[in-house]
Order: structure tokens, then C-alpha cells, then sequence
């Protein structure tokens, strides 16, 4: 992996006050060095020792539900990285504590066990959390049995889209490939019932995954995590493959440690139940290439264009098989 | 027949009267000489055609759905390597 700045002189109050959290916290070193890890979008993640810090976005479920989701992953040790603290406030930032875990290393994912844990998280009983998103539940009410939220639709796809440039040519294509969705999935209709439920990631993607020092696979980033379509948790692997850039053979090993898995259908027809989940990642994706490249001033690389290439073809096929 | 690149078995399955040679671990697809024409053709057809009539499922489950881009390899190619690596590409599979 890259080389990450240290910082050995926190450059701002809240990074000071996330490494003296870290130096305190159980498994915590008072000399331990500190490494940013992320620093972006309004989060800050500070490594100190075996102890990781995270100081989350101002703007997100901070309060009871993220409460509701960091007991799922504490109960779940062989499913997350369980947190090593409760929740805290620090200079108007909700800050949480977790154990350090090694990230993926590019040079070699392990899809199958990537897979295997997704499928294994599909799997978790869901008891009290299921009723949450039977009709009949109050969505906007209390969480007193500390049932988790439904997981709906994927915001971020119409977030990223409607941060398009309207008269740039790749944009265009991506577009009308957005108007091919179905509305529910734009937020224009009301959310149907997902016919298959269980406890989804929701926002599964391989810098979601840490080792262990045992070096077994965990999830992180626990701020999506709800009652939704297990298929989802798949898109953008299935996006990636169907524009080209994830090889089959990567995908099949996924696949495989998926096997069958809450996402696959009892006739294994998995596309009919992806379809539209990876037409609206492929799509999401390469909204979110082109602002990175308008942004840098640059052209698209070829695989940014292999992603407006398959909005063209989300365009010209029609209808989703899946809706 | 095994798969040149990853030594999976090759399973022969007739798309339209096409042959064409899909290996069962990598997915990866051999076409012979005329037969990517022939799929080039059909795929024409089928944009200008009103949508078929639902179809009998396909033999083997579709490794893609028909918007997808297929990973074609072809004989004289060796394996592609994974450009996780890349900067694009290591952004679309380890970022929201």
C-alpha cells in the first residue's frame, strides 16, 4: 500500500483530540505513532497503534441508529470488526473506536472469502430486525427493540447523477441511462416491498473489508447496515464485471464464495435479481468517473470510458428484465 | 477442451445456432472464425426487432446480463492482468 502521512503534530484540535482518544483507548499505546488513514469527505480516520479512530460526517445518522447498528457489529464478531467503545461525542463530531485491521491489498482481493463473509452476513438471523421492514412497522418511529431501518433504495446513485454537468457529451449518455432506471430506484416513486430480505452492508465495496492479525476477513463502515435486497450488497461487483472491468475470473470466485446465498434466487437466475442493481451501480460509477476526471481537468482513462460505454449500452437494451 | 488461460473445462453451448466455447471457471469465451460476426448480426437483429416474446431459458445460466460487456478472449491472447492497481479502477472497487 501507499506510504500515509504521519501525524506526528496533529495538524488540527480535532485530529489531537482522535489520537489522545486513541492512546487511551483498550489496546492503546500511549507512544504509538500516529497514521492518518483517511482523511476526506468530511471524515477523519486516525491510526494509533492497534487502535483506529474514527471521527464521522457531521451529517449522517449519528444518533440512536448508528447506536442500533454498532450493537449488530458487536454482536457479530465474526462478521465486523467488533468497536473496542461506545459512540462519543468530541468537538461536535460523533467519534467512534475499533480495532486496527489490514486493508485489502490491490495486488490480490480475496474475492471468494469476500463472497463467503457477504453471504455469511446475509445469513444472520434477523429476528426482531426483519419486522422493521414488514409493512405495517412504524419506519420513522423509536427503535426501542433496537430493530435496524430498512435499506431502500441506493441514494447515492441519484446523489452523484444529479451532480452531472447537463450539456457535457459523457454526461448526456449517462443520463438518459439514468432515465431507464425504474423510478423508485431514482426517487420518484414510492419503494416497493423488496421481496427478499435479510441484514445488507449497504455500501459493500472491497475497502469495506479488513484482516485480522489471524488473518480471517471482517467488514467495517457499519453506517449503511439495514433490512434491505441482500442483491445490493453485489452490485457493484456485478457493475464492474458487466462493464469489462472486473475480470470473470475474479467474479466467479466472488460468486462461488457467495454460493447460495440469501441474494440467489432458488432457480440461480442471479442476473434477474441483479439486473437492476448493477445497471444503477455501472451507472452511479461512471457519474462518479466523470466529475473525478472534469474535476482533475482530464480526460476519461479507458476504463472510466468502458463505464460510459455501458450506460450507452443500459440505454439501448430497454427495459430491465428485473423490474 | 481446457480453457488456455485459467485450465477450466470448456463446455460448448449453441446461442442461435452459434457455437460458441465458454470455459465454467473463468467464464471466458472462445469464438471461432465467422462467429463473432454471426453474434454481431443477430445482436442487430434483435435491437431492430420488436422485444421478443418471452424466451425459454438459455441452457447455461447468462454469465452476463445483455447490456453486459463481455470478457472475450481470444486465442492468440495471454490472461489480462487485474489493474486493481490503476487509479481509476482501485477507486470504482475500494470506494463508495
Amino acid at each position: 500500500m501507499r506510504k500515509l502521512p504521519r501525524v506526528s503534530d496533529p495538524a488540527t484540535p480535532l485530529a489531537a483530540e482522535l489520537v489522545a482518544i486513541g492512546r487511551a483507548a483498550p489496546g492503546g499505546s500511549p507512544d504509538a505513532e500516529p497514521v492518518t488513514l483517511y482523511d476526506r469527505h468530511g471524515v477523519l480516520v486516525i491510526r494509533v497503534g492497534d487502535v483506529v479512530v474514527k471521527a464521522h460526517q457531521a451529517d449522517r445518522d449519528n444518533g440512536p441508529l448508528l447506536a442500533v447498528r454498532m450493537a449488530v457489529a458487536a454482536r457479530s464478531p465474526g462478521l465486523f470488526l467488533p468497536p473496542l467503545d461506545q459512540p462519543r461525542h468530541v468537538l461536535g463530531r460523533v467519534v467512534t473506536v475499533w480495532p486496527y485491521g489490514e486493508p485489502v491489498s490491490p495486488d490480490a482481493p480475496p474475492w471468494w472469502e469476500a463472497g463467503r463473509l457477504l453471504a455469511r452476513l446475509h445469513l444472520t438471523g434477523l429476528s426482531g430486525e426483519r419486522a422493521a421492514s414488514l409493512p405495517g412497522a412504524e419506519p420513522d418511529g423509536p427503535h426501542p427493540t433496537g430493530a435496524l431501518p430498512r435499506w431502500e433504495r441506493p441514494v447515492r446513485a441519484s446523489q452523484v447523477v444529479a451532480r452531472l454537468d447537463v450539456d457535457g457529451r459523457e454526461e448526456q449518455v449517462i443520463l438518459r441511462a439514468f432515465g431507464t432506471l425504474p423510478a423508485w430506484v431514482r426517487g420518484n416513486a414510492e419503494v416497493p416491498l423488496a421481496r427478499n430480505v435479510a441484514l445488507v452492508h449497504g455500501d459493500w465495496h472491497l475497502g469495506q473489508l479488513v484482516a485480522l492479525p489471524d488473518g480471517t476477513w471482517r467488514l467495517i463502515d457499519v453506517e449503511d447496515l439495514g433490512v434491505g435486497d441482500p442483491a445490493w450488497d453485489l452490485a457493484r461487483p456485478a457493475a464492474l464485471f458487466s462493464a469489462g472491468v472486473l475480470p470473470g475470473e475474479d467474479w466467479a470466485r466472488f460468486l462461488d464464495g457467495y454460493g447460495t446465498g440469501p441474494a440467489m434466487p432458488a432457480d440461480g437466475d442471479l442476473w434477474r435479481v441483479l439486473d437492476v442493481p448493477a445497471r444503477t451501480l455501472a451507472i452511479q460509477i461512471a457519474a462518479t468517473c466523470v466529475i473525478s476526471a472534469r474535476a482533475d481537468r482530464r480526460p476519461l482513462d479507458g476504463f472510466e470510458s468502458a463505464l460510459v460505454d455501458t450506460c450507452s449500452r443500459i440505454t439501448g437494451s430497454g427495459r430491465s428484465p428485473g423490474e | 477442451m481446457q480453457c488456455p488461460k485459467c485450465r477450466g473445462t470448456m463446455r460448448t453451448y449453441d446461442r442461435n445456432g452459434v457455437h460458441i466455447e465458454q470455459c465454467e471457471m473463468c467464464r471466458g469465451i472462445f469464438l471461432d472464425y465467422g462467429e463473432l460476426e454471426a453474434l454481431t448480426r443477430m445482436q442487430q437483429n434483435y435491437m431492430q426487432a420488436p422485444p421478443p416474446p418471452p424466451a425459454a431459458p438459455a441452457a447455461p445460466a447468462a454469465p452476463a446480463p445483455g447490456w453486459g460487456q463481455q470478457q472475450v478472449h481470444h486465442h492468440h491472447h495471454g490472461g489480462h492482468h487485474p489493474h486493481y492497481r490503476q487509479k481509476s479502477v482501485f477507486h470504482m472497487l475500494f470506494s463508495t
